[in-house]
């Protein structure tokens, strides 16, 4: 148990502590940077829980999809991001007030149990044991047993999202060259060379 | 004390006396690829390859390493220093840490993890930050445009092998490595009344997807023909540019040490792990950990082979075939594979 304060210790304090970095860098790279660190430490805060599937999948999605293009956005732009944190200071109560309910909702949510512990009651799909189930087909259950329509709506509302995301952005320009692999492909020497004999001392 | 010796002190101790001893292993055996892959390029291109240091020149990466070693390094002006050598760290880290849950034989293994495959792709999806950073760190056009050619290609890359896993996983119904190895000792010639055999394993049973898989752990370690993130007609030497001695060792390493984890992925995936091909009496006697490494070997020969036989892809060929030709294909065999599985009811 010691082993796993310690642990739980050392991941919590890196997570704030580069979560914090994240926000007050002046370099942007350097903030995209200490988030990988914070989703990495975040990941090993899910290893400790048990909940071993979330935590690789925190790894695959967020930081080996999400923060690369975070990365690759960060680095190409030429933001003069000075000038956009000179007005920062205007915004802070806004900033404080959301901070503020979200600080409240994950109390409710956290602390729930303890205020009315009747609530407990209310989960209709209770966690397996680790050692009846792995995370991964208990994951696999809810999702796909139990709310395989949900999960497909929520697949479609992506999909139409990402859909949408092309349509706006896709130009289609019409006066350049393109390339259609299978017409290249289908080339042969019959269609493609000409053979033509040329009388010395004589052009074409 | 006593207890406390006993359940922390020791465990540990033996962990990283493991731990040492797998990467010490795993380092010789790098530098032995290494140089396969320079004398098979050689040889196809009928000339030596490195043939002074020691018997064959069998010494030649030792050499080099000395080489790296001992040279200067040389940090450009304008480069952001921390970040300038914090990526071949992360790189060579990242490329050794996913060997903890590869198993060279039956549980040989650092740790024993359920999700071990998922792992592996998770790390292996993160090697792309040693060459973002390396790339942007150095503060130069080349290494800057080869690094944002690598992001992108293995962004893409990533998508079919995280589907050509799908489909390794749909017919093994485990995500722990070894579960995916033992798996193959019944397959497609066991349920045609054959003998346990190298039939069984997954290579034949899904076949396109082995395929799709060798050719995208190409594209994902940067290997030629893919190798544009480093194409030195058009980038010099891409993010590596301004890197010199211990630091570009390092990349070097990282590199290569991906290499062969693809080759050992793949081993592991398709051709049985440890496994001996035909279960005969002597071919069992043999170690697992013989077999595993002779297909690890046989897949980075392919690696080498590839790499001097077949010219470079451009750019924009190379994001076809991953998005509009790979990502179609493996999709549709995640949703054939799944169907077959559950219509024949093998799953």
């Amino acid at each position: 148990m010691g082993l796993q304060a310690l642990f739980f210790y050392l991941f919590a304090f890196v997570a704030v502590a580069s979560a914090f970095m994240v926000i007050s860098a002046r370099n942007p790279v350097y903030s995209v940077l200490f988030l990988i660190l914070t989703f990495f430490n975040a990941a090993g805060l899910f290893l400790l829980t048990g909940a071993e599937f979330l935590a690789m999948i925190l790894l695959v999605v967020y930081v080996g999809a999400v923060a690369v293009l975070f990365l690759f956005v960060v680095m190409m732009l030429d933001i003069d991001f000075a000038e956009l944190r000179s007005g920062a200071l205007e915004y802070a109560p806004v900033g404080a007030l959301i901070g503020l309910i979200l600080a409240a909702e994950l109390i409710i949510v956290v602390a729930g149990s303890t205020f009315s512990p009747e609530i407990a009651k209310t989960i209709s799909m209770p966690i397996p044991a680790l050692a009846d189930r792995t995370n991964t087909a208990a994951l696999g259950d809810v999702l796909y047993t139990h709310y395989i329509y949900y999960f497909q709506i929520a697949g479609l509302v992506l999909l139409v999202a990402m859909i949408g995301a092309i349509v706006l952005t896709l130009r289609h320009r019409d006066n350049i060259k393109r390339q259609d692999i299978s017409k290249q492909v289908a080339r042969t020497p019959a269609t493609a060379v000409e053979v033509v004999k040329v009388k010395s001392g004589q052009g074409l | 004390m006593d207890a406390f010796i006993s359940t922390y002190v020791w465990p540990a101790a033996i962990m990283i006396g493991q731990s040492l001893l797998l990467l010490v292993a795993l380092l010789i055996f790098i530098a032995f690829f290494l140089l396969a892959d320079r004398k098979i390029w050689a040889a196809v291109q009928l000339r030596r390859g490195p043939n002074v240091v020691g018997p064959f020149g069998l010494f030649q990466s030792f050499a080099d390493l000395l080489k790296f070693v001992f040279k200067e390094p040389v940090i450009p002006a304008g480069a952001n220093k921390a970040i300038f050598l914090l990526a071949p760290l992360v790189s060579v880290t990242l490329a050794l840490a996913t060997w903890a849950v590869i198993p060279l034989n039956n549980g040989w293994m650092i740790a024993n993890i359920n999700v071990g495959i998922l792992y592996v792709f998770a790390i292996s999806s993160l090697e792309v930050y040693g060459i973002i950073m390396a790339g942007w760190a150095s503060n130069s056009k080349y290494p800057f445009l080869g690094a944002l050619r690598s992001a992108a290609q293995m962004v893409s890359y990533e998508v079919s092998i995280g589907f050509v896993i799908v489909t390794v996983l749909l017919c093994v119904g485990s995500l722990n490595l070894s579960d995916i190895v033992i798996a193959q000792q019944d397959g497609l010639g066991t349920r045609l009344g054959l003998p346990p055999s190298f039939l069984d394993w997954h290579w034949i049973s899904l076949f396109p997807m082995f395929i799709i898989f060798f050719i995208s752990a190409l594209a994902e370690t940067n290997r030629p023909p893919f190798d544009l993130p480093e194409a030195e007609s058009e980038l010099v030497a891409g993010y590596m540019v301004e890197y010199s001695s211990a630091p570009y060792m390092m990349l070097m390493l990282g590199e290569y040490a991906a290499i062969v984890l693809m080759c050992s992925l793949t081993t592991i995936l398709f051709m049985g792990g440890w496994l001996p091909p035909v279960d005969v009496w002597f071919l069992n006697w043999v170690p697992g950990i013989i077999w595993f490494l002779l297909k690890a070997s046989f897949v980075f020969f392919m690696f080498a082979m590839v790499k001097a036989f077949v010219p470079r892809y451009r750019y924009d060929q190379l994001m076809r075939l991953g998005w509009k030709v790979f990502l179609p294909l493996s999709l549709a065999m995640v949703v054939i594979v799944a169907f077959t599985l559950k219509l024949m009811g093998w799953a």
